[in-house]
């Protein structure tokens, strides 16, 4: 479906300062020359099953589905070494990067569990590794900053605008045009311009392949469901791809934070507008003039006023569906997995089980309800016990 | 005789070398930007180069980041820079080009943002984050309106790109002296001057120099190096932003330097 080289549909594009652009077609060219290279396939899955715990496993919730009425499924990510499936991500983008001649990592980090991701693999793959993280997620996720500095990663915090995610993908990108000739841009999510929402989304898909096989093998059957929250939209897009042509349900979860008002939410398919962000064009939430808006989610990885160029085009077609979930219905879903199935979710992968609680009676008791649980809830449990009023 | 297009009018600019100064819209408010853009004019600049605050200004250093950001918590608007245009267009009939971000451009609509302009008296479009390769809709809006579409481009432009880039560009060629982002640097790079000497070897269009310029030595040395133009700009925004509040005196300052400037450039000429 997509018509320009590039576009999902009419999203996309690479609109990049001119300085980079020779090394988006850099990447362009040895992407598509590497991803099939045995080597670097073997390479790459190699890691992924000796170094990052792969393949995850996808876990029947009895309690869960009991309460649901339906088959509940949790596509384990939160296993992959480092707690998250932006590992998946980082692994490929930094063997690609050596293969490339590249000399050291950059990244932008929300939640700090994708700078966590790049300094693994910068670690393990001998590529030094500089992230930068808005001061105000510095502030929330400190033990994040420390995991990274711990693996030799150094961490520059952004105090520029929102002090936040957005701002620091602007000041990976400044710093990407200083240094191209030797850096590689390590970019967390399907977002940014070409080739990277695709090079993205095919180390991601790992997820999805994955959850095809073993829900046909567990059930004999493809799943009725997949749900993913979404902020950039990369574990969705990991997970809804490799079944996009098949007859399955999707549903995208974006933050609903405290409002749907303007700066209170993360919901940027649910209440923005076509516009251009960090090189692609993408739903953006923004004002009439396009100034790119505040943006608010109780969890840092959701707090971004952009969505990969490909959601948008999935929900132009009404292929996916993208749904919200408040602040308040996502903590009740945070402690509802920790409670009936011991497991602690990730905030981001909160806003999925949320959906699904929320909206059990659209399923029957047949129905198989694949939720990407797209990390574990440790980085927020500080975050959480303040708001419970116990402070470690 | 027909009325000049704001291509023709870049293009007479740059018939002796010329200097371009750059201020952002509404830094530090609308109306003291009108004033500052003034001094500028007075001072003898030949093209006069405003900022469109943006959010997100990725091609930015600090110095522009918060210049932006001083006008968009000032109030500026998409209208409100048409204004500040509108007002300096009373003043002086100096070519002025934006130096604008694409979703600015995107989100008005690329006819009816090209429209405002021209009726403003905008003379050229740089869009700093839209590469030759996403230009087609920019390009037309250019053709019909016949505001200049500039272009940057830079070391790391390769020579096929930059058959496309002479081929699309009208009114100037911005050559960007070094990679990074804008601000002040100690010296034009021996790059920049390889690939002026590249550029003009392709094309009659005017090409100036920009991006970490600030002295007299650096606009001496573009013009002797064969560049039809010296652009300045985090210079420029840094004297508004130390003397923050004494407007009179950022004007004196600003007029005083860029007579500076013009002087090195004639004497070079
Ligand atoms: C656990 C987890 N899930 C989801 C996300 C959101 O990213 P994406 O939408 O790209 O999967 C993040 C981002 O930090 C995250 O840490």
């Amino acid at each position: 479906m997509s018509t320009k080289h590039g576009y999902y549909g009419g999203f996309g594009g690479r609109f990049v300062p001119e300085t980079l652009m020779a090394a988006l077609y850099e990447l362009d060219s040895e992407y598509l020359r590497l991803k099939d290279d045995a080597n670097f396939k073997s390479e790459l899955n190699s890691y992924l099953s000796e170094y990052a715990g792969r393949e995850t496993p996808l876990t029947f919730c009895k309690n869960m589905s009991e309460y649901c009425g339906c088959k509940v499924y949790l596509k384990r990510e939160d296993l992959v070494h480092g707690g998250a499936h932006k590992l998946n991500n980082t692994l490929g983008q930094a063997i690609l990067a050596r293969a490339m001649g590249k000399k050291r990592l950059i990244a932008e980090t929300g939640a700090g569990q994708h700078g966590v991701a790049t300094a693994i693999a910068g670690a393990v793959l001998g590529l030094p590794v500089e992230v930068f993280m808005g001061e105000e997620d510095c502030e929330r996720q400190k033990l994040n900053v420390f995991r990274m500095e711990l693996m030799g990663a150094k961490v520059h915090p952004v105090s520029s605008g929102t002090k936040t995610l957005k701002d620091a993908t602007n000041e990976a990108l400044r710093e990407w045009s200083k240094t191209v000739d030797y850096t590689h841009y390590l970019i967390g999510s399907v977002v940014g311009p070409h080739p990277f929402p695709e090079i993205v989304r095919d180390f991601q898909c790992v997820i999805g392949t994955e959850t095809k096989e073993q829900c046909i093998k567990k059930e004999g059957r493809l799943p009725s469901a997949l749900v993913a929250c979404v902020g950039g939209g990369s574990n969705a897009i990991g997970m809804f791809y490799p079944m996009l042509n098949d007859d399955v349900r999707m549903i995208g979860v974006e933050a609903g934070g405290k409002s749907l008002a303007p700066g209170e939410n993360g919901a940027t398919l649910n209440t923005g507008s076509p516009g251009v962000l960090h090189g692609a064009l993408s739903y953006l939430i923004q004002n009439e003039d396009g100034q790119v808006k505040e943006t608010h989610s109780v969890s840092a990885g959701l707090d971004y006023p952009g969505v990969g160029p490909e959601h948008s085009m999935l929900h132009d077609m009404k292929r996916v569906e993208y749904a919200y979930a408040m602040d308040d219905e996502v903590l009740d879903a945070f402690s509802f997995l920790s409670r009936t199935e011991g497991i602690i979710p990730a905030l981001e992968s909160s806003h999925a089980i949320s959906y699904v609680l929320k909206n059990r009676d659209e399923f029957e008791k047949d129905d198989i309800v694949v939720i990407c649980l797209s990390g574990r809830g440790d980085k927020d449990v500080a975050q959480v016990s303040k708001m419970y009023g116990r402070d470690f | 005789m027909a009325e000049l297009s704001g291509k023709d009018r870049l293009s007479a600019a740059f018939k002796k070398p010329g200097f371009v100064a750059y201020t952002v819209a509404g830094d530090p408010s609308v109306s003291e930007s009108v004033l500052i853009s003034k001094a500028l004019i007075d001072g003898g600049c030949d093209v006069l180069e405003l900022g469109v605050p943006f959010s997100d200004p990725v091609a930015d250093g600090s110095v522009i980041q918060a210049a932006d950001k001083r006008a968009l918590d000032a109030g500026i608007t998409t209208d409100g820079v048409f204004g500040v245009v509108k007002e300096i267009r009373k003043y002086s009939g100096v070519p002025i080009v934006f130096l604008v971000y694409l979703n600015i451009v995107f989100r008005r609509g690329f006819d009816r943002f090209y429209d405002e302009a021209k009726e403003a008296g905008v003379d050229g479009i740089l869009i700093v984050d839209m590469p030759p390769e996403e230009a087609e809709t920019a390009l037309l809006a250019s053709e019909r309106t016949g505001i200049a579409q500039i272009f940057l481009v830079t070391q790391t432009t390769s020579d096929e790109r930059l058959d496309m880039i002479v081929k699309m560009a009208s009114g100037f060629i911005y050559l960007v002296s070094s990679l990074g982002v804008t601000g002040k640097r100690d010296d034009v790079s021996k790059e920049a001057f390889s690939l002026l000497k590249c550029v003009k070897a392709k094309t009659k269009i005017p090409v100036a120099v920009g991006f970490g310029v600030s002295e007299k030595r650096h606009a001496e040395e573009i013009i002797k190096e064969g560049a039809d133009g010296v652009i300045v700009g985090s210079a420029i925004v840094s004297v508004i932003e130390k003397n923050l509040g004494n407007c009179e005196k950022i004007c004196s300052e600003l007029k005083n330097y860029v007579k500076s400037m013009k002087d090195a450039i004639i004497s070079k000429n």
